[in-house]
């Protein structure tokens, strides 16, 4: 299959962050095109290219930016998720730090569409060599008259996974304690100071100059039917040639992992893919034929998540694997709701016995069914994306979870890849979980 | 220009002032050695015109604001998945050896503080380390030593 580069398209040859580079390459004509649209008019061709979200629940942008109540007299806001956390996703990093004007031109874009002369591009607080190469194009695309009456202003967050929820996002940016809003009311109706708020990732954004460039009806030919365009796809772990890769939705992930990634390092066996960010349910090698878009990967009853898979061979202890990624989960669990802040640390507290040999068999459906008392019991899905993983791990490697109950020890005998690995949350005192 | 003045500066950009919260306390932590001690809250607190409890609420909900002193660089080890999956914990252990320092702890000299972090989106460029909030890439435990030695040649 051919590249096709549409986020990244240029970084290699020429340095995008700046304007006049960008420009060359036929840089901000988008959003001349896209002015010269009414919003309305704008709002049907995003729903025509049948763009879905790139920042991990897959919602359509067209039918986003429909939902914006323009008519309710209150200023309507745009707000760009870049705060990118999820364990496996790098892509938005890459956008940010290769070819911010991509993003800004797509914000300019998304503001006229939904009439919004105020937009925030909520950055991570630990990508401070993004925010001030952002901050220089942002700065030097207004200084160029870019803008007209639209202000854009890079916000930094502080260091809190859950401020990539959106409603949590939009409590931070008010200046709160980043936690997540009861919903109804959703954000286009009530979001940033209870006012119309279209929110978008970062690669979501990124994608609108070219949409408008080449026509949503061209862009909705490329790569899956039912979710069209590329896709920046993260490949972390245990592969020879890890990164990012640009890639035509639909490309099957064998050709991901084998082709673009030079396939499995060191020489091991493939034991399990974790597709979309850490969040999701694993897959077996056996399903890696899959192709790389939305419906194809619900099919297998796991998510596009993130477009970001990490790669995990032989080596690695799926207890293991497991525990650390319910430690980060219950760090990052706001407090808010009952189910996921007290049930990670249940969960980290069983995963703990089993992988110490001190656990009985029925402990392996106890941690089950902690899982089931989590999923779908809270203002948001952080605690279900501690259970996803956990659940799929016990269902397609229970013989090795069972293994440690019946050996009263890990059964690789210390020889794990991630063997005594330590999480911050181990250090932390007012966390309440004793290792 | 004064802490207030700046702060209120900032605070225009955004249609309520609350919202500059986050500016303010990393604005307050730059001016008081890295950290928020109490005075450094009030003074959040007093610029933006709400309360210190409020805004140490807010601070304490955020891993990059520190409410106990750190040292003047920060190494910080990430050991997420995708980095513990390919030798983050022996990176870890080469800085606890370099730096005579256990995660979490700051150097009796006051100069360094290491700690680890969860994921910082390096996945692809593991071990991830980030040094006074810089990141670096593919971080072997035999890179430790020299990183420490160019962090001491800074102090």
């Amino acid at each position: 299959m051919p590249t096709l580069e549409l986020l990244l398209g240029g970084t290699s040859e020429r340095d995008l962050t700046r304007l006049s580079e960008y420009r060359a390459i036929g840089g901000y004509t988008a959003i001349e095109k896209a002015r010269a649209m009414t919003p309305d008019a704008l709002i049907v061709e995003m729903s025509t290219s049948n763009l879905r979200g790139r920042g991990g629940a897959g919602f359509p942008i067209g039918r986003k930016a429909s939902l914006i109540d323009r008519k309710s007299g209150k200023p309507k806001y745009l707000v760009v998720n870049a705060d990118e956390s999820e364990p496996g996703a790098f892509k938005d990093r890459q956008v940010l730090a290769q070819a911010p004007h991509r993003l800004v031109e797509g914000c300019l874009i998304a503001a006229h569409a939904i009439e919004c002369k105020d937009v925030f591009i909520y950055i991570r607080g630990e990508y401070l060599t993004e925010y001030e190469i952002l901050a220089a194009a942002v700065e030097e695309a207004r200084t160029a008259g870019l803008f007209g009456d639209v202000r854009v202003t890079v916000h930094r967050g502080a260091g809190a996974y859950i401020c990539g929820e959106e409603t949590a996002l939009l409590d931070s940016l008010e200046g709160r304690r980043g936690q997540p809003r009861p919903r109804p009311p959703f954000p286009p109706v009530q979001g940033l100071y209870a006012a119309p708020t279209q929110i978008n990732n970062v690669c979501t954004i990124a994608t609108l100059p070219t949409i408008v460039n080449m026509g949503a009806a061209e862009f909705a030919k490329i790569g899956s039917p039912s979710s069209p365009g590329t896709a920046i796809f993260s490949i972390s772990g245990n592969v020879v040639r890890p990164g990012n890769y640009e890639l035509v939705l639909g490309t099957p992930m064998r050709e991901l992992i084998y082709d673009h990634a030079g396939g499995i390092a060191d020489g091991r066996e493939l034991k399990a893919v974790v597709p979309g960010g850490s969040s999701v349910p694993a897959l077996t090698p056996g399903q890696i034929d899959v192709p790389l878009d939305y419906d194809s990967l619900a099919a297998l009853g796991t998510f596009f998540g993130a477009a970001s898979l990490i790669v995990v061979d032989d080596r690695c202890c799926m207890v293991q694997l497991a525990l650390r990624s319910t430690k980060f989960y219950m760090h990052e669990s706001c407090g808010k709701c009952t189910p996921c802040r007290e049930g990670t640390r249940w969960m980290v507290q069983i995963l703990e016995r089993i992988e110490a040999g001190d656990a009985e068999l029925s402990e392996l459906d106890l941690l089950d069914s902690v899982g089931v008392g989590i999923l779908g019991r809270s203002l948001c899905a952080l605690g279900d994306f501690a259970v996803y993983p956990v659940h799929s791990y016990l269902k397609h490697w229970r013989s090795e979870f069972e293994a440690h109950v019946h050996l009263g020890r890990c059964p690789f005998e210390g020889g794990s890849s991630i063997e005594g690995i330590v999480a911050p949350s181990d250090l932390r005192h007012d966390v309440g979980v004793t290792a | 220009m004064s802490f207030t003045a700046e702060v209120q500066k900032v605070a225009k950009r955004y249609p309520d002032p609350r919202s500059a919260i986050l500016p303010a306390l990393r604005l307050a932590q730059a001016g008081h050695d890295g950290w928020l001690p109490r005075e450094a809250i009030e003074e959040v607190a007093a610029a933006l015109e709400l309360t210190p409890a409020y805004c140490f609420a807010v601070a304490s909900f955020y891993d990059m604001f520190h409410l106990e002193p750190v040292g003047r660089h920060t190494v910080e080890v990430c050991t997420n998945l995708s980095c513990a999956l390919v030798g983050a914990q022996r990176v870890v252990d080469a800085f606890e050896q370099e730096l005579g320092l256990q995660p979490g702890e700051t150097s009796a000299d006051g100069e360094i503080t290491f700690r680890l972090v969860e994921c910082l989106g390096a996945c692809g460029y593991a071990p991830a380390v980030a040094v006074d909030h810089r990141y670096r890439h593919r971080v072997r435990p035999e890179d430790a030593a020299a990183i420490v030695e160019e962090i001491r040649a800074d102090a």
